[in-house]
């Protein structure tokens, strides 16, 4: 069970959240002009990414906000917790090394 | 390879079982086989197996990173089953079950098929309804499939509390389904293969694929370059990695999926009851042991092992339903990567790499499909083109819109 730290409501326990997937995939300026392939690609085709994943979370059972987490799928580490639109953060987060989660960088 | 009777039974019992021939041989990769699948899971197995058995295509290698068996393959519930919604499903499926049936006898060793009938209990109106539809299609499509009233689901299982916060409205029966030995379909189909000249590799990870002009021609591996005029990829939770070596992506996204098991006790459970809506398949090993099937988590991950909440949310309905395991400790828990597409069928076809096939997105319920998906996935890299069992299947239907949405029709996982 993961804790994970919701940019308005601060640490909450991992059911409080719905996960929805991939981050910052842009929906098409126009969608008409997108033919099979690109429109495919556009909503099933996903990084799925062994390591760092960007991803979308939701806080159904709190604030009801959304926002990005960035999450290592090998160990479930959370390096970062951000708002939408925020760019994407980069490793490492803090000067010191460690992460947003205050987990010291090992 | 010695063949497996009652006469070399009592020919080694004599010898004080010392004299065994090794299942299978662990040999050297050669530099370049004309077939290399990647993943020795029980689908990985079969699709060399069936290679080599029915295509005339032994050259073949199975490279596996880990142990043989050691993914999803001996992982899992075990339930086999035929009775999907859609035509195309029934198709892969029912082929698979009719190959389950003469299984151990082809492969001459005991996988354990037990077809002991499996039960998906209807808990609401909806539930009814769904059943119903789908009951309806499963006999269209000449497969079995019964509707059992309230009273003759307790005549199965005397036990089940039926009038709960999960009332049991109705089921439906398969009595062709069952369970089977999933380390022994794995070992089955190794053994058989190696015999027909099939290299198993274990403890070598493939890392890349050679590619000249998008045509694949070899993996690298942890123990060097291994060349192949075809490539069969067959990793499960891991095709999106796979894929990404070869420069493409999925449409499928990794989840960890948990199972627990009881201590053993005395028979009790002699079918397979699942509970698609309130997550609880339930089944008794013959070892004594219940052997329960959770949800999956609903975030991406590797990391082979599930949140607490998720047993939770599958323990509480076990309780309610049997109220007889409420006592009982459970053992063992783990969780398998399982690759889940959105339409919850899986995925058999070309690849934009020539001569790269990829086999996955079996997700949360692809044990029962071991040997048909092996089968027809063997015919298809034969031939260079699709099994019209496998065809429905290409990766392309996220593109075209064809999709097989078992998910959304039978919202049971396994
Ligand atoms: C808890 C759980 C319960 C389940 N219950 C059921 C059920 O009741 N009924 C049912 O039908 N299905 C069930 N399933 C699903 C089923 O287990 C899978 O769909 C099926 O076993 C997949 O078989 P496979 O051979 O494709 O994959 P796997 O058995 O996972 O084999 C893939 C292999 O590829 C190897 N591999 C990965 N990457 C590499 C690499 N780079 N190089 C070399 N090798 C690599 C892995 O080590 C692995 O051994 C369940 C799954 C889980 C996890
Ligand atoms: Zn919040």
């Amino acid at each position: 069970m993961l804790l994970i730290e919701c940019p308005w409501c601060g640490q909450r326990d991992q059911t409080e959240f719905h996960p929805h997937g991939e981050a910052h995939i842009a929906r098409p300026e126009d969608p008409d002009a997108l033919d099979e392939a690109a429109w495919g690609d556009y909503v099933f085709f996903r990084k799925n990414p062994k390591g760092l994943h960007y991803e979308r979370w939701v806080h159904s059972h709190g604030c009801r906000r959304w926002f990005n987490v960035m999450r290592d799928t090998v160990t479930d580490h959370i390096h970062a917790s951000y708002k939408p639109g925020d760019p994407k953060p980069e490793l490492p987060i803090t000067a010191d090394g460690g992460d947003t989660t205050g987990t010291p960088k090992t | 390879m010695n063949r497996y009777s009652i006469f070399s039974l009592l020919r080694n019992a004599v010898n004080y079982h010392q004299d065994w021939q090794r299942a299978w041989r662990s040999p050297d990769p050669k530099r370049e086989y004309d077939v290399v699948i990647v993943g020795g899971g029980g689908h990985g197995l079969a699709t060399a197996y069936y290679l080599a058995k029915e295509c005339g295509v032994t050259n073949v290698a199975v490279i596996e990173k880990g142990w043989i068996g050691g993914g999803n393959t001996g992982r899992n519930t075990t339930i086999v089953r035929s009775n999907y919604l859609y035509d195309e499903s029934a198709g892969i499926y029912e082929h698979a079950l009719k190959l389950w049936e003469g299984l151990s006898q082809e492969l001459n060793y005991n996988v354990m098929f037990s077809p002991r009938g499996l039960l998906h209990l209807a808990h609401s109106v909806h539930d009814m309804q769904e059943i119903g539809r789908r009951g309806s299609a499963i006999r269209l499509n000449g497969i079995d499939s019964e509707f059992l009233s309230p009273a003759q689901v307790k005549e199965m299982v005397p036990f089940i509390n039926l009038d709960c916060r999960y009332p049991v409205m109705g089921a439906l029966l398969q009595r062709r389904g069952g369970t089977a030995r999933h380390d022994a379909v794995a070992w089955g189909y190794a053994r058989a293969a190696d015999d027909l000249g099939v290299d198993i590799i274990q403890n070598c990870e493939v890392t890349g694929f050679r590619i000249e002009d998008n045509v694949v021609t070899g993996v690298d591996t942890s123990r060097g370059m291994i060349g192949a005029k075809k490539v069969g990829c067959v990793v499960a939770g891991h095709c999106s990695v796979l894929a990404s070596m070869a420069g493409f992506r999925l449409p499928v996204e990794s989840v960890p999926l948990q199972a627990l098991v009881s201590e053993p006790i005395k028979p009790v459970l002699d079918c397979v009851v699942m509970s698609g809506s309130v997550h609880a398949y339930i089944s008794q090993s013959d070892k004594g042991e219940l052997v329960i099937g959770a949800g999956s988590d609903l975030y991406n991950s590797y990391s082979q092992r599930g949140s607490f909440d998720v047993i939770e949310e599958t323990v509480g309905p076990v309780v309610e339903l049997y109220p007889i395991f409420s006592r009982m400790k459970m053992l063992r828990q783990w969780g398998g990567i399982v690759d889940v597409t959105v339409d919850r069928s899986p995925i058999l076809g070309t690849t934009p790499v020539k001569n790269l096939f990829f086999n996955c997105g079996w997700g949360t319920g692809g044990f029962k499909a071991t040997p048909g998906s092996g089968h027809v996935f063997a015919h298809s890299i034969a031939r260079g083109e699709m099994h019209p069992v496998a065809e429905p299947f290409s990766i392309n239907r996220f593109n075209t819109g064809a999709l097989i949405d078992e998910g959304a029709a039978a919202a049971v996982a396994h």
